[in-house]
């Protein structure tokens, strides 16, 4: 599967199947153009014909013979050949990654919030640290021989049920030797309460950390409020300042969302870094009709634009010595996950599931709530293993649309919960998403493109 | 070549294609939590 784009001045061509990236000047473009993916359909002489107005004769056969030899080396125009590794043996995986959602509590009332303001629709809970535990058991006896095991504290608010945070982590860790195992923590959180004990033992024991924050002060503050309505910027940004100055190289990220009134997010992001933030993540409230501010159908062209606009702008940042790591496009266009990783696809329901704090399992944090997607709960010690044939299901190849997409070993399909809520089946792909995604990928190649531009 | 230039090195056919061992990062335990972000995961076993 052959995809080409012209990104500022440059023809990529990514060949889908192999995972070779080219850039092609404008004959070899159009050549590719004429051949419409589909390189045995059409002769050399038809090629010439075609673009005989435009190119010569002989130019046209020495790109002709360039594609051609490209061909041959097996990175252009190539052919899938991994679908047998779709096994339900080879997908099937030991649960090894936890959401432990250790607060359904939220002491922000973010308008955009997925979990119905921290509790998912279910009444304000927070897990108690024998479930906690429990989990971390669950997790230590289904994990099989794989050594890195992650948990991450996540809620609503996970800081509303910090001692548990705090003693599920000596838990787990008192577990690592005895059972050759390694804990990867990560903690997801608004802000509000960090503190200097709270920075301390974060920085110590978190692996990753995601700091919520969307931006620009009045931008954050339409929807990232309080209960009280409040906008909580100024209360947040000095504590994520804090926090990441204690943080030294490890891991982090700022992670903001954008929605339908600010699309300009590349300002946003801009802000961020600004802010002294490095690490920036953002995403597009795709929440369907239950947020009025949603991602939609009628404001795609715009985000598209502004996705390579970002793009654009971090170039230049870069190129000129500052320095930013935007999460959504960094990739390893030379290596990257392995083949199998890429066609699995998330891993929902099968090596990674949620907790709520009574214990229910669920196959991710998304679906928490929805009785279809409950696979057990961790208190009555229940699992039921037949649960996690539909997710394993999800892969590149089980699903029609994904199947014939150039995008397929670097989208892995989607997010399944985002396919079941906007499409009604996780089999299907949410257009929109795959809009979004097919961009962020050509933005993202670009982006490594010219960030080491010393090929 | 003049016309072409391949600007990396992967190739999906040698890539470790047996069980993926499962010890790097799952796509939802980083930056996202909404999206699938396999592609933007480090794999453990070419770290140096
Ligand atoms: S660590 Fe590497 S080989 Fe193992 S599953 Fe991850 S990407 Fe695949
Ligand atoms: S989810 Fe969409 S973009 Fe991703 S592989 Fe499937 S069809 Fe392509
Ligand atoms: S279904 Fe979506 S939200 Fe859930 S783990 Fe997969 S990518 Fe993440």
């Amino acid at each position: 599967m052959v995809h080409k784009y012209k990104f500022r001045d440059t023809n990529f061509v990514i060949d889908g199947n192999s995972g070779a990236i080219h850039i092609v000047d404008d004959i070899s473009y159009d050549i590719l153009d004429c051949l419409d993916g589909n390189f045995f359909d059409y002769t050399e002489n038809y090629i010439v014909k075609k673009l005989a107005d435009k190119y010569s004769k002989e130019k046209i056969k020495e790109a002709y013979g360039e594609i051609f030899k490209i061909y041959e080396s097996g990175k252009l125009f190539s052919s899938d050949t991994h679908e047998n590794l779709a096994t339900e043996e080879n997908l099937n995986s030991p649960v090894k990654a936890l959401c432990l959602n250790v607060a359904h509590d939220c002491n922000m009332q973010c308008k955009y919030c997925f979990a119905s303001k921290g509790d998912f629709g279910c009444g304000r809970e927070l897990m108690s640290l024998e479930t906690a535990k429990k989990a971390i058991d669950f997790v230590v006896q289904n994990s099989g021989s794989i050594r890195n095991l992650e948990i991450d504290f996540f809620g609503g608010e996970p800081l509303m049920n910090f001692e548990v945070v705090k003693e599920a982590v000596k838990y787990a860790r008192s577990l690592e030797k005895e059972y050759d195992k390694n804990f990867r923590f990560t903690i997801t959180t608004n802000g509000i309460l960090l503190d200097d004990d709270k920075i301390d033992f974060i920085n110590k024991e978190m692996f990753d950390i995601v700091l919520s924050l969307d931006g620009r002060r009045e931008i954050n503050d339409k929807y990232r409020v309080t209960r009280g309505g409040v906008g909580t910027y100024d209360v947040v940004v000095p504590r994520f300042q804090k926090l990441v100055a204690k943080r030294g190289n490890k891991n982090y990220y700022v992670r903001g969302t954008y929605a339908k009134d600010n699309i300009k997010f590349s300002d946003d992001v801009l802000h961020i870094y600004d802010l002294g933030f490095k690490h920036i993540s953002m995403e597009p409230a795709l929440c369907g009709d239950k947020f009025e501010s949603s991602i939609t159908e009628e404001c795609l062209d715009e985000v598209l634009k502004e996705q390579e606009n970002l793009c654009n702008k971090l170039i230049d940042m870069n190129l000129s010595g500052r320095d930013v790591d935007f999460f959504n496009f960094s990739i390893d266009i030379n290596e990257g996950p392995c083949i199998l990783k890429r066609l699995k696809g998330c891993g929902c329901g099968n090596d990674y599931v949620a907790v709520t704090p009574n214990g229910d399992i669920y196959s991710c944090h998304q679906v928490v709530g929805e009785e279809k997607f409950k696979m057990g709960n961790i208190n009555s010690g229940t699992f039921d293993k037949k649960r996690k044939k539909p997710f394993l299901n999800t892969t590149i190849y089980h699903k029609e649309k994904c199947r014939e997409c150039w995008a397929k070993f670097y989208c892995s399909g989607g997010c399944t919960a985002k396919n079941y809520f906007n499409c009604g089946s996780i089999m299907d792909p949410y257009d929109l998403a795959c809009r979004m995604q097919k961009k962020k990928i050509e933005c993202a190649v670009a982006y490594q493109f010219y960030i080491n531009q010393n090929y | 070549m003049e016309h072409i230039k391949t600007i990396n090195k992967a190739d999906f056919k040698k890539s470790i294609t047996g069980t993926g061992c499962g010890e790097c990062q799952v796509s939802c335990q980083t930056a996202s939590k909404v999206d699938n972000t396999v592609i933007n995961q480090k794999c453990e076993k070419s770290k140096k």
